[in-house]
């Protein structure tokens, strides 16, 4: 008991007006906590883990015309998409668009974050220039490559500057044959999102000591490829890495530039644009639609898990 | 100091400003377009569904005729782009489907009660209306649709290129690429079909003498001249004769009209356009017989206004569709021959149509009597996709067309399936 008194002797009595402070302060932390982050919560709930558990329980039911179906038909739904070869001819869309768009803007990007942090002048203005296209919509931007530079037509941009030298009207878009959509729809989105992987490389860049640097020059390095090789190369590993992860997650959610590019095409869907036709489309098919969201975000995860562990990323410093 | 650095946020303050907030936002969203509101009236609101016409002048006439309705108040979605077809869909499965829509008589639309049976809406003027639009819209004795305009497809060319090529109207699909090929020159493209040549998929199955679906829904498209049509197609594209990916598709005007084409397949719609751009250098015939055992075709194409039959007051709705597409003949008219020139499916508005009675429309008013095939109520979007893939895989793509007929085949027969049994 003495001890309490003690103790309670101790503690200074509170002033006037503040009334046990660390009890308010910690109900009002919580307090705050939910309410900043309640909305989002919802929000997520809703919109986020109701309709994935949704489309899991309309997978398995027959759910034409209907996102309340009654008829259970188990695996067929996912049978059917693992059959479907127009899913399956997506996946290798996917793996086409990924192969030439990750390398692509990564090369670019990475140019780009090299040549801005270079300038010694008019830095600002140049990264904000490279940047701007990010605020761009891919809807915007898509139909602007449609129309304007790589119309069919004599005076689309493309033909325009081709026809000087000869060479006869291209249709971009409308033939496969030679497949020169993927020209179109790699330029729109190197030009929409190199600038923002530019900053990331920027910042790590800037974050290279310039001690290494020095050194190496004084042990012998020649300034250029030799310095970038073995230097900056493996300077900027980390965010390489993040940034190739990036790349792949987007390329697998591709959709805007091919939904209007690509104008009921049956080539050139990927697995966003196939599933959309699918589920959303004309054919309104919720259930098989749901099964190939459920395998494509299957896929996603796996790859990302493997592509991870290949390059790395997340492992410690102690783990190198 | 700033303001903020003065006022002690506390948990009474905190829940003011979050109540406060919340009246706010609910203030809001009853101002906000919800797509239910309106002016004053009865109370009862309605929603309309159109997709974007485009000719000048449609979108204001459309809302024109809602607001002159008494009875309820009618908003008036205008659907932009070129998925009318999803959002439309999409948009049935929810509360805030539209009450009205306008779209082409489907049997998947029946048989998932998503439309309601106007029948009696139409059974005391039906014997007024084209009888080819009513068996159109007809399932088991009843009507789910009423018609509002029929849209005749046909070819439509410069007289005055032909002559300057020396040729004449073409009477087969061969005759046609041959003259596309005659009428080709380092500016101007033959012939153009639209960007996805969709819109002749059905024509020319019509001209190969065959159909979509045979009388007991079975399907009749899968022939060896439907086959021949499609590899003669695959030639058309691959001669350089035929306008790839234009800036805008086959309904707009544009690609004749700007010279870009000499031949462009396009709807009726468009004439009062294309007579203002070109005066009389301007004709048209129908998509030529694609074999001997064929026929020339015209695509009647048009837009039927429904009933959501499960919308919150389906007999407010019928009774405004009453209105509108039955009883208000001169809005009917505007609607087919202010802005662009459709057939009006009714015989006594036609009769007395006097811009369709001579001259190039006249000529298009001829063709559609002669060539005219109108929407089998029982080809789905479904179906349609399906044909239209075979287009994209044989013609575009160079696939076989057997095999992607093949392929079709089961999707049809899928979707027969379920809906015939």
């Amino acid at each position: 008991m003495s001890t309490t008194t003690a103790r309670g002797a101790a503690r200074p009595a509170p002033a006037k007006g503040f009334p046990r402070p660390r009890r308010q302060l910690r109900a009002s932390s919580t307090f705050n906590f939910w309410l900043f982050t309640g909305p989002f919560l919802i929000g997520l709930l809703i919109f986020v883990y109701v309709p994935i558990l949704w489309s899991a329980w309309l997978s398995f039911f027959e759910a034409r015309f209907t996102v309340t179906p009654s008829e259970f038909i188990g695996f067929e739904n996912y049978r059917v998409m693992l059959t479907d070869e127009r899913f399956v001819g997506s996946l290798v869309t996917f793996t086409v668009f990924a192969a030439l768009i990750v390398p692509a803007t990564w090369a670019l990007s990475l140019a780009l974050a090299l040549a801005v942090n270079r300038l010694r002048f008019m830095r600002a203005f140049f990264r904000s220039v490279f940047f701007l296209p990010t605020a761009v919509s891919y809807v915007a931007a898509s139909l602007v490559w449609k129309m304007s530079i790589f119309n069919g037509v004599r005076f689309g941009l493309a033909n325009t500057v081709l026809g000087v030298f000869g060479v006869d009207d291209t249709a971009w878009l409308a033939n496969p044959n030679p497949p020169w959509y993927w020209l179109v729809i790699v330029t729109v989105r190197l030009w929409l999102q190199a600038g923002f992987y530019m900053i990331l490389f920027l910042a790590a860049l800037q974050n290279i000591p310039r001690e290494l640097y020095e050194a190496a020059a004084i042990d012998g390095a020649r300034p250029g490829w030799q310095t970038f090789r073995y230097i900056t190369l493996p300077q900027v590993r980390a965010t390489s890495t993040a940034v190739i992860l990036l790349l792949l997650v987007a390329a697998y959610q591709a959709f805007d530039e091919f939904f209007n590019l690509l104008s009921k095409t049956t080539w050139g869907r990927p697995p966003l644009v196939e599933l959309y036709y699918k589920a959303l489309g004309d054919n309104q098919d919720y259930g098989a639609g749901s099964a190939g969201a459920l395998i494509l975000t299957l896929l996603i995860c796996l790859v990302t898990l493997l592509q991870g562990r290949f390059m790395g990323f997340g492992r410690g410093e102690d783990g190198r | 100091m700033s303001v903020l650095g003065t006022h002690h946020w506390d948990r009474r303050s905190v829940l003011r400003a979050a109540t406060g907030l919340a009246a706010v936002g609910g203030l809001a969203a009853c101002g906000g377009n919800t797509g239910r509101d309106g002016g004053p009236g009865s109370g009862k609101r309605l929603v309309q569904y159109f997709h974007a016409y485009g000719e000048a002048g449609t979108e204001q006439a459309i809302r024109r005729y809602a607001e002159a309705y008494e009875e309820a108040d009618v908003s008036t979605q205008w659907i932009t782009g070129s998925n009318f077809e999803s959002k439309l869909f999409a948009s049935l499965l929810t509360d805030k489907a539209p009450d009205v829509f306008e779209f082409h008589p489907q049997i998947q639309l029946v048989r998932s009660g998503q439309v309601a049976d106007l029948t009696d809406l139409v059974e005391p003027v039906k014997d007024d209306f084209n009888p080819a639009d009513i068996r159109s819209h007809t399932v088991d004795g009843k009507i789910y649709g009423v018609r509002m305009i029929d849209d005749p497809q046909f070819f439509f060319y410069r007289k005055s290129m032909f002559e300057k090529a020396g040729v004449g109207v073409p009477a087969t699909l061969d005759d046609l690429l041959a003259t596309a090929a005659e009428l080709t020159t380092d500016k101007v493209k033959g012939i153009y079909l639209g960007n996805t040549l969709h819109p002749v998929v059905n024509p020319m199955i019509w001209a190969s003498g065959a159909d979509t679906l045979d009388e007991k829904n079975e399907i009749a498209y899968h022939t060896d001249a439907v086959v021949e049509g499609f590899r003669t197609l695959r030639k058309l594209f691959t001669s350089g004769d035929l306008l790839l990916d234009a800036p805008t598709d086959f309904w707009d005007p544009s690609a004749l009209n700007q010279g870009l084409t000499a031949i462009q397949w396009c709807g009726m719609w468009a004439m009062p356009q294309m007579q203002e751009a070109l005066g009389d250098d301007l004709g048209i015939f129908p998509f030529p017989r694609v074999t001997a055992t064929g026929k020339p075709a015209v695509t009647n194409g048009g837009w039927s206004m429904f009933v959501n039959a499960k919308g919150e007051d389906v007999e407010a709705a019928k009774e405004y569709v009453k209105w509108l597409w039955i009883d208000q003949k001169e809005y009917q008219e505007d609607w087919a021959l202010s802005y662009g020139f459709h057939i009006p499916p009714r015989t006594s508005i036609a009769r007395s149509a006097d811009k369709l009675k001579s001259g190039l429309p006249a000529e298009g008013v001829r063709l559609f009597n002669e060539f005219g095939h109108f929407d089998n109520i029982g080809w789905t979007q479904a179906m349609i996709t399906a044909l239209e893939d075979v287009l994209a895989d044989c013609v575009r793509k160079g696939g076989d067309p057997e095999s992607a007929l093949d392929k079709a085949d089961r999707t049809v027969g899928r979707e027969l399936q379920k809906l015939f049994g």
